[in-house]
């Protein structure tokens, strides 16, 4: 197959990457930096979610930013406006999350190819829309105002100094650690759920969905699980965003928001975890890149997509991973 | 009451007219390559932009209006020949990356070229608006539907009674037996771009001088032309016409009687109700999945 992943090989990526994120504040040397490897740890880990779907399963979403933002506004609207600590709200968002795709899932997921494409970048539309039009809830195109992340009223926020242990250390640093967590307890969901019996059977659907009828498993069952928890990722981790950008806009709902949430998938490498979390973090550098090229930023970010594509249909970490391997295994042969 | 409705109705079906053209263009590349082309809404704003420079250059609208599409044409050709045709062994979804990364390509060139603003394109002729029962008919309107006919016409003559027409029909329908006939299926996908691009322009031409023309009205007409196209099931041409004018009149009727805000939410709420009851669109097929 062409997941071969053994325990052990997924325990070292798992500890590579954990080793990244450690090295990171070490390398990083201004606010600015840490503001963009933030962004990329909380949307990498909304993409793993993605990539549960998309990757795994087999079925395209071009509306995740939907759930995304969903998250995002009811952390906003719950904590501004109706006086919820930011946990429960970030929670009361999944749950709503979990309940809408739950009953959505169902009619989306009978479809197939563009259909099911037409079908999930509708539903990410018709929320945008709302979002945009119901401004006395969700304070419109201009955006809403979070509140920082608190618990159990210690509140974090990247304008303040932090007291720990003896050692000064800035909300900036601390939000990059915290999600750093995010990300690595997202992998390591993400990792066990690919591991474990469900994980086999969404495979099975993605290579072929009634053969995996035949042999016995519940297609459509796992299909609707598989949604339903990767647009839970999606709704925590847009709470997580919204608390630490401080202000959101119905920018997060756009159909472009989800078409790059989907791009970091396929550019990456869909069924790869770790391949998604470059893909994630390359598309959010690249702007950062190419800002040099100002007025040409927009057709270059569209070429190297296009080109990227065009070569390496795979995605990248894949296509590294199988560069690797010739190399490797052609080495030993030119001994004799 | 009755000159209110039938104000809505004209406009209804002069947009509807607009998007049964863009998603004719997506019929086209989806039976000729089975590929959604994410950029096909572009092909409308170059159509209407590049109008707009070379009628500032001092050419006559008509021959304008010709370079342009004829120069969408050759872009429609470009995209399958450098994008499309070099990953033809790439997943469904890698597919619509490659188009979406070419939209947001001629999106920053527009952008570069044309700039931010809006651009307006005056009438094809400045004759006086009809009034019919109370209503205004606008003569830009006639011209959209005229257009629209004599392409759906021209389409039907073109699939019926012409070579090319019958090849890309029989590519469609099975592409290996099509190359075993002889069928030289990379001129088939050459001509199905092109002749995409080629109506995506022609109704960005049609619409610009009633609505402006800009960098990016490509994205919503874009996708509302994918919806009109899934309406009627995606592949069938009087799906595509059918989709597309019951989408125009839906969307005027919803923002003049219920809320203009939620306009642009109409395709989609329809295109999910019908999906969610019709899986295969209104016109679609009932091919059995292979396994």
């Amino acid at each position: 197959m062409r997941h071969m992943h053994s325990r052990w090989g997924s325990q070292i990526s798992f500890l590579s990457l954990a080793l990244v994120l450690v090295a990171l504040p070490f390398v990083m040397q201004n606010d600015f930096h840490f503001d963009i490897a933030t962004q990329i740890a909380i949307i990498a880990a909304t993409v793993v979610g993605l990539n549960l779907l998309v990757g795994f399963a087999g079925q395209v979403s071009l509306g995740h930013a939907a759930f995304f933002a969903i998250g995002a506004y009811s952390s906003a609207i719950l904590t501004s406006r109706y006086g919820f600590t930011p946990l429960p709200a970030m929670l009361a968002g999944a749950v709503g999350v979990a309940v809408l795709a739950l009953i959505l899932g169902k009619p989306i997921l009978r479809l197939k190819g563009h259909y099911l494409s037409m079908a999930t970048l509708g539903l990410g539309i018709i929320i945008a829309i709302i979002i945009n039009n119901e401004g006395w809830l969700t304070g419109g195109p201009d955006g809403i105002p979070v509140p920082p992340l608190s618990v159990f009223g210690m509140e974090l926020s990247i304008f303040e100094q932090y007291e720990i242990a003896g050692y000064t250390l800035s909300g900036t640093l601390l939000w990059y650690i915290l999600a750093a967590g995010l990300l690595l307890v997202a992998v390591w969901i993400a990792q066990n759920l690919i591991d474990s019996p469900i994980g086999r059977a969404l495979r099975a659907v993605h290579g072929s969905e009634v053969a995996a009828r035949v042999v016995g498993v519940d297609t459509t069952r796992y299909k609707a699980l598989v949604f339903v928890i990767s647009a839970v990722y999606a709704s925590v981790m847009g709470s997580f965003f919204a608390h630490y950008s401080g202000f959101i806009t119905p920018q997060i709902a756009s159909f472009q928001h989800s078409i790059e949430l989907i791009t970091m998938v396929v550019l990456g490498g869909m069924a790869s975890t770790y391949g998604v979390i470059l893909g994630a973090a390359l598309l959010l550098l690249l702007p950062q890149l190419l800002t040099d090229f100002q007025d040409y930023e927009m057709m270059m970010f569209g070429l190297i997509l296009m080109l990227t594509m065009i070569f390496m249909p795979k995605g990248l970490l894949p296509t590294f991973q199988q560069i690797l391997r010739r190399a490797l295994r052609r080495s030993p042969k030119t001994d004799p | 009451m009755l000159a209110e409705f039938l104000q809505y109705l004209f406009s209804g079906i002069t947009t509807g007219a607009i998007y049964a053209l863009v998603a004719l263009g997506f019929t086209l590349v989806y039976n000729a390559s089975h590929v959604i082309n994410f950029a096909q809404g572009e092909f409308l704003m170059i159509g209407g932009m590049a109008t707009v420079s070379l009628l500032a250059l001092g050419i006559p609208l008509p021959l304008a209006i010709f370079m342009a599409i004829l120069l969408a044409g050759i872009l429609g050709i470009l995209l399958q020949r450098l994008a499309i045709a070099p990953a033809k062994h790439a997943d469904v979804i890698t597919l619509i990356i490659i188009t979406i990364g070419a939209s947001i390509f001629l999106r920053g060139l527009a952008q570069l070229i044309w700039g931010k603003e809006l651009h307006a394109l005056p009438s094809f002729s400045s004759t006086e608006s009809l009034h019919v029962g109370g209503a205004v008919m606008y003569t830009q309107s006639l011209w959209v539907l005229g257009i629209a006919t004599v392409i759906v016409l021209a389409l039907v003559v073109f699939f019926k009674y012409t070579l090319m027409g019958k090849a890309i029909l029989a590519t469609s329908m099975n592409k290996r037996a099509a190359q075993l006939v002889g069928i030289r299926i990379q001129w088939v996908l050459m001509i199905a771009f092109m002749l995409a691009a080629t109506l995506g322009a022609v109704a960005g031409v049609a619409i610009a001088p009633i609505s402006f023309t800009t960098y990016d009205i490509g994205i919503m007409l874009g996708l509302k032309g994918f919806v009109a196209a899934a309406i009627g099931g995606l592949g069938s041409g009087v799906g595509a016409v059918v989709g597309g004018l019951l989408l125009g009149i839906a969307e005027t009727m919803t923002a003049g009687y219920i809320s203009s805000e939620y306009k642009d939410a109409v395709a989609f709420l329809l295109i999910l109700l019908i999906l969610f009851f019709m899986p295969r669109g209104l016109f679609g097929s009932r091919v059995a999945e292979r396994v």
